[in-house]
Parts: C-alpha cells; structure tokens; sequence
C-alpha cells in the first residue's frame, strides 16, 4: 500500500516538473523520410532551426524518421520529455501530430505542409500556386517552342495546384503558349520514379516542350536529368534545386519551409506562438523563385524585370492567382 | 500520317528503354525457377545492384566498374537466396521476400550514411554511365523517308545495355534449349532425382542456376541507375521485378515467349504515358486514369483470355531431398 502510495508520489512530482518544464524554450523537430540533409524539403527546416539555434543561442532536440511507424512514436517522445514547440515536417506527419496534440493539450505543435486545426497546433501551410505562376511566366518567356511541361508526382490537389498556378503563370506571360501537363502516378510510389520521370520528359520532348517544370519528389530527380540530356530547360521545386545541373536548371520554386521552421521556434520564444492554420504565400515570403549564378546566363534582365513586376502584382493583389485547392478547378 | 508515325516511332523506341529491366529479370527469373528455385527477389536483387552500380560510379567515375560492382552485389544476394534455398532447404519464397526487404532496406541506410542525401546518390556525370550509342550515318541517313526515321530514332541512340537486354533473349533460348547445361537445368527443374541418378550434383546445377540470375538482375539494376537516370533514388525499382515476374510466368517459362510479354508490358507503359493528356481523333482527350489502368485491365484480359494454363516446372519450390 504504502508502495503504491509512494509510486503515486513520485508520479506526480515527475508529472509536475514535466509541466513545470513544458515553457516553450525547449523546441524540437522531427524530421521526416528522407532525412536533414535531403538537399530540398527536410534541409530547409534544417536550416532554420540552425539559424535560430545561432541566433537565440537555444538549444532544439531532433529527430529524423526513418520508416512510417516512427512519426507518432517520434513525436509523441518529444512531447513526454516536455518540447515545446515541437514541429513536424511534411504532410505525412499531419495525422501523427494531430494524434499527439490532442494528448498533451499543454504542449505546442507545429506542422509544417500539413493541415491540422486543434488549439494547440500551428499549422503552415504555402501559396505553392503563386510561387508556380512565377516560375510558369519564366517558361514561357524561355521557351522557343511555344510548349512547356509540367510533370507532377502522385495526382493529389496539391500537386495539381502547383501544375495549375504554373499553367495560368506560362499563359499570362504568353496568352498562345501550350501547356502539357502529366502525373506520374496516382499512388505513392509515384514519388520515387526517376524512370517513369524521365520517360514522361522525353515524352513531353517529343510533343514539343523545351521547358518542364517538376513537382514530383524523387521522380524530378529523372526529369532533369532527361531534360539536361536532351539540352531542354528544366524547373526545380521545393528548396533551391539549381545546383543539379547549372546551365540547364532555368530555376527553382522554392518553399522557405526554413522562415516556417524559424518562425515557429522564435515566436515559441518569444511567446507570439499563435495556433491557427496559416498559408505563407509570396507576400509573406514563404514562396519566391530562385535566381543565382547557376542559373544566371539563362535568365535575361528582361524576363527578371518582368517575373518581378508580376511578384508586387501579386502582392499587391493586382494579379490573383486562382487556387486549385479551393475548388478543385483550374480557372484561368 | 507523318505525325502519328513519328509517334508510333517514339513510342516503340519508349517501348525498348522501358522493357529493358523487364527483359534483363524476366530472363534472370527463367534461369532460376527452370532450376526449381522460386525467385521473388528479383526486386529486391535489382534495387541492390542498382544502389551499388551508382554508389561505385559516383565514386570512381566509372561506368565499367560500376556495372561490376553491381553485378557482384546481386550475384552475392542470389547466392545467399541459394544457400537458404538449396543448402539449407529453406522455404523459397520467405527467403526471396527477405532479400526484397532487405534490400529496400539496406540501400536506403547505406544512402543516408555514405552520400547524407536522404538515401539519394549522387548524380553522375556523362562519362560514369552508359550514354546513347549513335549507330553510323545516323544522322546521314534522315532524308531517307521511314526507314531512315525507323533507323535513327528507333535502332540507334539507345545505350549499350539495352542492345544487351534484346542480345540475352536469344542467348537464353540457346542455353536452355541447346546445350548441356541447359538440357540439365530443365531436368533438374522438372525431376531432380533422375538428374542425382545420372550422377550430377542437383546442388551445384541450382547454384550456377541462381548465379546466372544473379548476373542478370545485375545488369537490370545497373541500367536502372547509371543508363536510364543517373542517380540512385530509394526504391527506384518501382515493381519492376515482380511485374519481369509476371510477364516470365505468361511467357510459360520460355525466353521469346516471355521476352513478348516484356515487351507487351513496356509498350503499355510506353502508350500509358504518351497519351497522357493527348487528343485522340474521334474519342476526345483520354481520362488519366483509364491510361494508367490499361496495362493491368490488358494484363487481366490477356491472363484470363490467350494465355490459357501455365504450368510451372514440376520440382519449382521444392528443396531436394537424397533419400537415405
């Protein structure tokens, strides 16, 4: 009895400092498949938990999952050992977070790419259309065919909204411009397909196009490498891909998912964390297109002036890029 | 009519580069289920090879040794599938879908810790893959009208392993049908016991059986990451090995039967992307999906309809056992 007594104690008492500990300068994120240092989606985060780490001086915990199971399981022991916020990357972890949220109410959640709505999740979503717009305009500005592709990875609204922005973007630099566009699958394996990537570039090649642009994972991985073959221009996506092959990478739509992950830890410090789904589009910075010596030579001071005229429209709201996720339709 | 023909061209010269791998495991599988041994890890023995093929290649530079290397890897997985198969008399398919766990696994870690690329390797230069072979006069004979595109766009330009691949079918037919050794792997496929009778080593014939396997999945894993993309990416395989499987099993174990479905299955692949998003005349743009699902609603048609029954060598699955 008095065995029991004592264990109920001690449970407590380490109950209460785990709550005592629960402030929100113990940050934590769980990377997700494919690992910190993937070069695109996990690397940005990456980033930004380092610049935060360099500037505040504080210290995040980490973790990196290497199969499905271990999202919850990541998650949820960062949550036991009292981090907050805790930020999970990727839409895969969305059902993992919500699962945990809703178990240490006390604690802060982050997602960033997914969509959760709890009081104590924060979820940060993109405007990946306005970002696509962008880089659509640059396509048709650089294509001498008059033909640009799009190749996108699991058919999902998502990836369609990114071929959709691109097209609208393609046609408003270029109103006869032809946009081709292909999804590489309706399941996930449709991700890591550089084959299938490369015969569908080809494929796009023959039609004509001598511009594709990329949303597609591992897959893209093969469109630019059928592209830079064939002498075509290709568009990277996700974090700054024009380092794969300068001279051919035409440019990149990049999501900051390191503003996401800095911005959370920062205002978790801060105590200006606020739960709530935000979309970060280009006039938040969490969209833009890349331009850097890599892919300097192929961008003229015309097609800039112009990508970036269209840039303050759209901040400005002059210029509305249609969504495909809010109707599932691509308006142009 | 100058259109769809091009077309036609292309998507037949799809069909070659796509088929490859198919062709490559489908002869691979031939030689080893002929055997007696089940081989469902071709997947697993291709996604190995293909990982290493690149690994060497983005380290050394070189295609050749890459290609080594990646045969040396799946002839290392086969061997292991023997030894649990053959010497241990180990259940075939638990150890075929070991190998594909394994594999899947493995390259993906190894990835992480060698090239910190999210299991990606790096990608490779021209000069460390097989490029495209442009055939003489190539480019000399395009003014000449359908033969000349038939020979430029369809025959040429693709690289070396592919004209291996479309070299192995006739080789395999060779072996198997014509001489000793294939003789002795059909029979030890069909009814050990008589082969142990003759005299010959029923252990030894399986194993070069599985080697031979191991050398094809080899090359397939190689083409997959150093000829057809230049890098490896995790699990690029994408069911290729389970699907040279199927097509082996339509193909009634015989290599030009099999080689045929291959073929079937890369040209299906190789319409199902072409038409993506194209006007057909008289039909209308094609639903995705319905491109997507043709292969297997085919594959269902043609199983169910022209295939009619397939009859797996006799001793396929079981260890043999001396009577003492």
């Amino acid at each position: 009895m008095s065995f029991l007594k004592q264990s109920a104690v001690v449970g407590t008492v380490l109950m209460m400092s785990f709550a005592a500990q629960a402030a929100d300068d113990k940050p934590a994120v769980v990377f997700d498949m494919g690992g910190k240092f993937d070069k695109s989606f996990n690397q940005g985060v990456y980033a930004g938990a380092e610049r935060f780490k360099k500037e505040t001086g504080v210290s995040y915990r980490e973790f990196e999952v290497t199969n499905e199971t271990q999202r919850e399981q990541a998650i949820r022991k960062m949550a036991q050992r009292g981090q907050s916020p805790i930020v999970g990357v990727g839409f895969a972890q969305s059902s993992a977070i919500e699962t945990v949220a809703k178990e240490y109410p006390d604690l802060k959640f982050t997602i960033i790419d997914g969509y959760v709505v709890l009081p104590n999740v924060q979820a940060v979503l993109f405007k990946e259309h306005e970002g696509s717009f962008l880089v659509g305009m640059l396509a048709a500005m650089a294509s001498k065919t008059g033909k640009v592709g799009y190749i996108g990875g699991m058919d999902i609204p998502l990836i369609r909204a990114f071929g959709c922005g691109y097209e609208q973007g393609a046609k408003y630099s270029n109103p006869a411009v032809e946009v081709i566009q292909n999804m590489t699958g309706t399941t996930p394996a449709a991700w890591n397909d550089p084959g299938r990537g490369s015969e569908l570039t080809k494929g796009q090649i023959d039609r004509g196009a001598d511009v594709i642009y990329a949303a597609a994972g591992g897959t893209g991985v093969g469109v630019y490498q059928a592209a830079k073959d064939s002498g075509k221009l290709a568009i990277g996506v996700d974090s700054n891909q024009n380092h794969l092959h300068p001279g051919t990478m035409l440019s990149s739509m990049v999501k900051r998912v390191d503003v996401a992950a800095y911005n959370s830890f920062k205002q978790g410090l801060d105590g200006t964390w606020k739960a709530g789904v935000q979309s970060l589009g280009l006039k938040e910075g969490g969209v833009d297109w890349a331009l850097d010596e890599n892919n300097r030579s192929l961008v003229s001071a015309d097609m800039e002036a112009r990508v970036n005229q269209a840039k303050a429209d759209i901040i400005s709201g002059k210029i509305k890029v249609h969504d495909y996720r809010s109707d599932n339709k691509c308006v142009m | 009519m100058e259109q769809s023909f091009l077309f036609l061209v292309l998507t037949l010269d799809a069909t070659l580069r796509v088929s490859t791998p198919l062709i490559f495991c489908a002869m691979a599988g031939l030689f080893s289920e002929r055997s007696g041994i089940i081989d469902i890890s071709l997947e697993g023995k291709m996604l190995a090879a293909a990982f290493a093929a690149a690994s060497v290649a983005a380290v050394t530079g070189s295609a050749w040794l890459a290609l080594i290397a990646g045969v040396a890897v799946a002839v290392g997985l086969a061997l292991l599938h023997g030894f649990a198969c053959i010497t241990h008399k180990g259940n075939h398919v638990v150890s075929g879908v070991a190998i594909n766990i394994l594999a899947s696994g493995l390259t993906i870690v190894l990835g992480i810790a060698w090239f910190q690329r999210g299991g990606q390797t790096p990608s490779l230069p021209p000069t460390a893959r097989f490029m495209p072979v442009e055939f003489p006069l190539a480019q000399a004979v395009d003014g000449v009208p359908v033969l000349g595109t038939i020979y430029r766009e369809l025959l040429s330009g693709h690289n070396l392993l592919v004209y291996v691949a479309f070299l192995i079918v006739p080789l395999t037919w060779w072996v198997v049908y014509r001489t000793r050794f294939g003789l002795r792997l059909r029979a030890v496929g069909e009814n050990p016991t008589a082969v142990d009778t003759a005299g010959l080593s029923v252990s030894w014939l399986r194993f070069r059986a599985v080697m031979l396997c191991g050398l094809l999945t080899g090359l397939a894993g190689t083409y997959l990451s150093i000829a057809q993309n230049a890098s490896f990416v995790r699990d690029m395989t994408a069911g290729q090995g389970y699907i040279a499987l199927a097509a082996m099993i339509f193909g009634k174990w015989r290599p030009f039967p099999a080689f045929g479905a291959c073929l079937i299955f890369g040209l299906l692949d190789a319409v199902a992307i072409r038409l993506q998003g194209v006007h057909v005349a008289g039909i209308g743009e094609v639903p995705v999906e319905f491109i997507q699902a043709l292969p297997y609603i085919l594959t269902v048609i043609l199983l169910a309809g022209f295939i009619g029954k397939a009859v797996a060598p006799k001793a396929i699955g079981m260890p043999y056992l001396k009577e003492r």
